[in-house]
């Protein structure tokens, strides 16, 4: 490719090129510049380099979102006037959510793990099975387990990466098979949750620290990697890795999947 | 020559001469005005045989009257379970108006086979690896009476994706494996009914490939084949025909096919557009306006309201031949009643091949065309429209005009996407692109999840599209993009860009001399040049 045909993909453009158009051109020009032979890069996955998928959890695997899982507890409080105050101060709360989390994850997870206050730990997991088999089990989208297979018989590591509550999910990782996950912790004081988190907290930037972090122990090549989430506020685990997609995504995702080309799946 | 003489070759072939008025080109969605040289050579679609008065009639006929086997209802039993595999909606460009000739045939099958005491029925459409069509295409495909009765759970998209409704026929002895569905494999009955728009459609592709897996598809649509395919129009010169017959023998072996195939004009436009497959010479002053009032509408619509009113625009295309029986004189039988109407008689090749591209393309149904389907089409389909030997010189040049946008249908052709801007920056040899990435992109999760729960073409669709242009890159010495709006797109995909005709013909006769003998494919056509 010559000199020339850089200078025409310059001056025919006539405005500010496209993230393909800029590709293309420092493809003219690495072409142009190379003075010694082209390597050609090797498909890692065939010569045995270890990738993963990383999966959100909530609207992505599951219909569910976390407030399921607190109205769930809620529900399930000792004695049944505990039970009706719990559950009316989640729903009053839901418009709260609503806003918050689309201002930010972090305020979201601040006011949301606060309502966990003071619930002990052995009623958490007591009722973990339950909520398995009541809310998140039929919550699975059906999409989810043809995906986990596919990905799972390429010989990708299957790694969930979530903002949900490690008690509330471990059922439903063994249900679909996967072993490595990481999710949020509550903090627990003599059995009893204060309504903090321990870090680091599973949202937004956090999650492609961690996923970077594992990925580097591990030894998984991130170019050759997965990710799938349905929310922008996980748009850096989606950066971080060579194939990403929006799946389910909210309408912002969606725009921003469209932006970057990205795959917009539907488990649904 | 005298170009006197050479008007009178054929009624389909013009030759322009000092007095001839201006040509149109159907470029994208635009149909613009060119003049061109004196002495180019313009190949118009042959007048439209016409269409069988009573289409049902017909059919029926075709159903009692098989060939090598026996006819239908001798073959039915109460009780039996029947599969019937339709071609899916890529045939026939643009769309048929309703009823589809799909339809028509299916309610005659459906009512002979429940008067027969069938009643495991069920009706998959052999998409093969193209994408899912969605139920507003499928209830207008199969008129509301099918949808009603069959629809979702013995009406639906065959899944090549999906292992447990696959079962493995058999291997060819070149070790091409076919894997087709099991719903049909293990019926009594396989009924195909088939759509035969181009010569490459029907025979043994229609179950060898509608019905079959990625891994039986990627071994005969591979670079080698299609290079050894001259050409894949035409059934007996080609090597994908040849494979897939071959494959098509295990299919015969262990399932009993009652095949089915029609075949159309090329009535494409009705009366109020037919000006547009029409030699402008014999245009008449209503011609010329309808022409002027269509091009200033097109010109002033923003183009996503001309994509919308491009892709509402339906053929009237008539059914002028219907076969059943066993698969190959079958086909035999539409081959020869399609190239009776495709057919056009040509006496030498040519050194500058003008082809316009609109935007119709069997993938871009309902859709956009994008840079690789442009590049199919023209390169792929049009180039392959020949018998003999091809239309252009090795080593002529293709002009090819078409505004080359930079643009994907997401939800269509996601993978696309990514061979455009990941891989063809890399590469285009079509043999490193087939070993390196085409199983990484058929099995990419998401690609597959696209495919089975969206209506994405497979993750591997990009690299058959690729191939299915292998002959027309071989050949052409120079392909040059003329009208393109950008310059990158060109470039990708190895062309030389020119803005208007005028300056592709002018920098094509720069290499192939100021005498270059010039053909031009008047858009949009159907037509084999039979070359001479």
């Amino acid at each position: 490719m010559s000199r020339h045909a850089i200078h025409i993909a310059f001056t025919r453009l006539r405005r500010y090129p496209k993230p393909c158009e800029i590709r293309y051109i420092g493809t003219l020009i690495r072409e142009t510049c190379a003075a010694r032979p082209a390597i050609v890069p090797l498909n890692t996955l065939e010569i045995g380099v270890a990738a993963a998928a990383f999966y959100d959890l909530e609207g992505t695997l599951v219909r569910t979102n976390l407030v399921h899982t607190l109205g769930f507890y809620a529900r399930n409080q000792p004695g049944l006037i505990s039970s009706l105050k719990k559950s009316a101060a989640t729903l009053v709360s839901l418009p709260i959510f609503a806003i918050t989390d689309q201002y930010s994850r972090k305020v979201f997870n601040d006011l949301y793990f606060k309502r966990y206050k003071g619930q002990s730990e052995d009623r958490l997991r007591f009722f973990a099975q339950e909520l398995f088999e009541a809310v998140l089990k039929p919550a699975i989208f059906p999409g989810t387990y043809e995906l986990i297979e596919k990905s799972r018989s390429l010989g990708l590591r299957q790694v969930v990466v979530t903002g949900a509550l490690d008690v509330s999910i471990n059922h439903l990782m063994a249900h679909l098979g996967i072993t490595e996950y990481v999710a949020n912790r509550l903090e627990f004081v003599n059995g009893l949750a204060t309504g903090r988190l321990l870090p680091p907290v599973m949202a937004a930037a956090t999650k492609a620290s961690w996923i970077r972090v594992y990925a580097e122990r591990e030894g998984i090549s991130l170019s050759d990697s997965y990710a799938y989430t349905d929310s922008m506020s996980d748009l850096p685990m989606l950066s971080i890795v060579g194939h990403p997609a929006a799946v389910n995504p909210d309408m912002r995702l969606r725009q921003t999947a469209l932006h970057h080309d990205w795959p917009i799946l539907s488990l649904k | 020559m005298s170009l006197q003489l050479r008007r009178k070759t054929h009624e389909s072939v013009v030759y322009i001469d000092r007095d001839s008025a201006p040509r149109i080109l159907a470029s994208g969605m635009d149909f613009i005005l060119e003049d061109l040289p004196v002495g180019t050579r313009v190949i118009y679609p042959n007048p439209p045989i016409k269409g069988l008065a009573n289409r049902e009639a017909a059919i029926r006929y075709a159903l009692n009257h098989p060939h090598d086997c026996d006819p239908l209802f001798a073959q039915l039993e109460p009780g039996m379970k029947v599969t019937i595999a339709v071609d899916d909606i890529s045939m026939p460009i643009p769309p048929m108006k309703t009823p589809d000739i799909r339809q028509t045939a299916l309610e005659i099958l459906v009512e002979m086979l429940h008067g027969h005491g069938v009643d495991d029925v069920h009706i998959i459409i052999a998409i093969s690896l193209h994408r899912k069509m969605t139920p507003a295409e499928m209830k207008r495909m199969a008129g509301p009476k099918i949808w009603a009765d069959f629809y979702p759970d013995r009406y639906y998209n065959f899944d090549a994706e999906d292992p447990a409704n696959l079962v493995l026929l058999g291997e060819t002895r070149h070790k091409e494996p076919l894997r087709i569905s099991r719903r049909a494999a293990e019926s009594d009955l396989l009924i195909y009914l088939n759509f035969n728009f181009v010569p490459m459609n029907g025979g043994h592709k229609s179950v060898g490939v509608g019905l079959c897996d990625y891994e039986s598809l990627r071994a005969h649509h591979n670079p080698d084949v299609i290079r050894a395919s001259h050409s894949y129009m035409d059934p007996a010169g080609s090597e994908l025909a040849r494979v897939i017959g071959r494959v098509g023998e295990i299919a015969d072996e262990h399932l009993n096919v009652f095949h089915i195939e029609t075949t159309v004009n090329n009535y494409i436009f009705g009366p109020d557009m037919g000006f547009l497959t029409k030699n402008e010479d014999d245009f008449s002053a209503f011609d010329r306006m309808k022409y002027e009032a269509m091009r200033f509408a097109m010109n002033k619509m923003p183009r996503p309201a001309k994509r919308t009113m491009y892709n509402s625009l339906k053929s009237n295309y008539e059914m002028i031949a219907c076969h059943a029986g066993r698969t190959d004189p079958v086909h035999d039988r539409i081959i020869a009643k399609s190239m009776e109407q495709y057919v056009v008689p040509i006496e030498g090749q040519c050194d500058i091949l003008i082809c316009p591209v609109p935007d119709m393309s069997p993938y871009s149904i309902n859709s956009i065309l994008n840079p690789l389907l442009v590049q199919v089409m023209a390169l792929g389909y049009h180039f392959n429209m020949y018998r003999g030997k091809p239309l252009l010189k090795k080593g002529g040049t293709l002009i090819l005009h078409h505004p080359c946008t930079d643009e994907f249908d997401h939800k269509f052709h996601p993978s696309y996407i990514e061979f455009f801007n990941r891989l063809l920056p890399e590469t285009r040899d079509a043999n490193v692109l087939r070993d390196k990435y085409e199983r990484e992109f058929a099995n990419n999760p998401s690609y597959v999840e696209m495919y089975r729960r969206g209506n994405a073409y497979h993750g591997s669709h990009p690299f058959f599209m690729w191939y299915w242009g292998e002959s027309g890159r071989q050949h052409a010495g120079h392909v040059i993009a003329a009208g393109a709006e950008n310059a990158h797109v060109p470039a990708m995909m190895g062309w030389e860009r020119a803005d208007n005709l005028t300056e592709a013909i002018a920098m094509a006769r720069s290499s192939m001399g100021s005498s270059a003998e010039i053909t031009m494919l008047h858009q949009p056509i159907i037509a084999i040049a039979d070359m001479e």
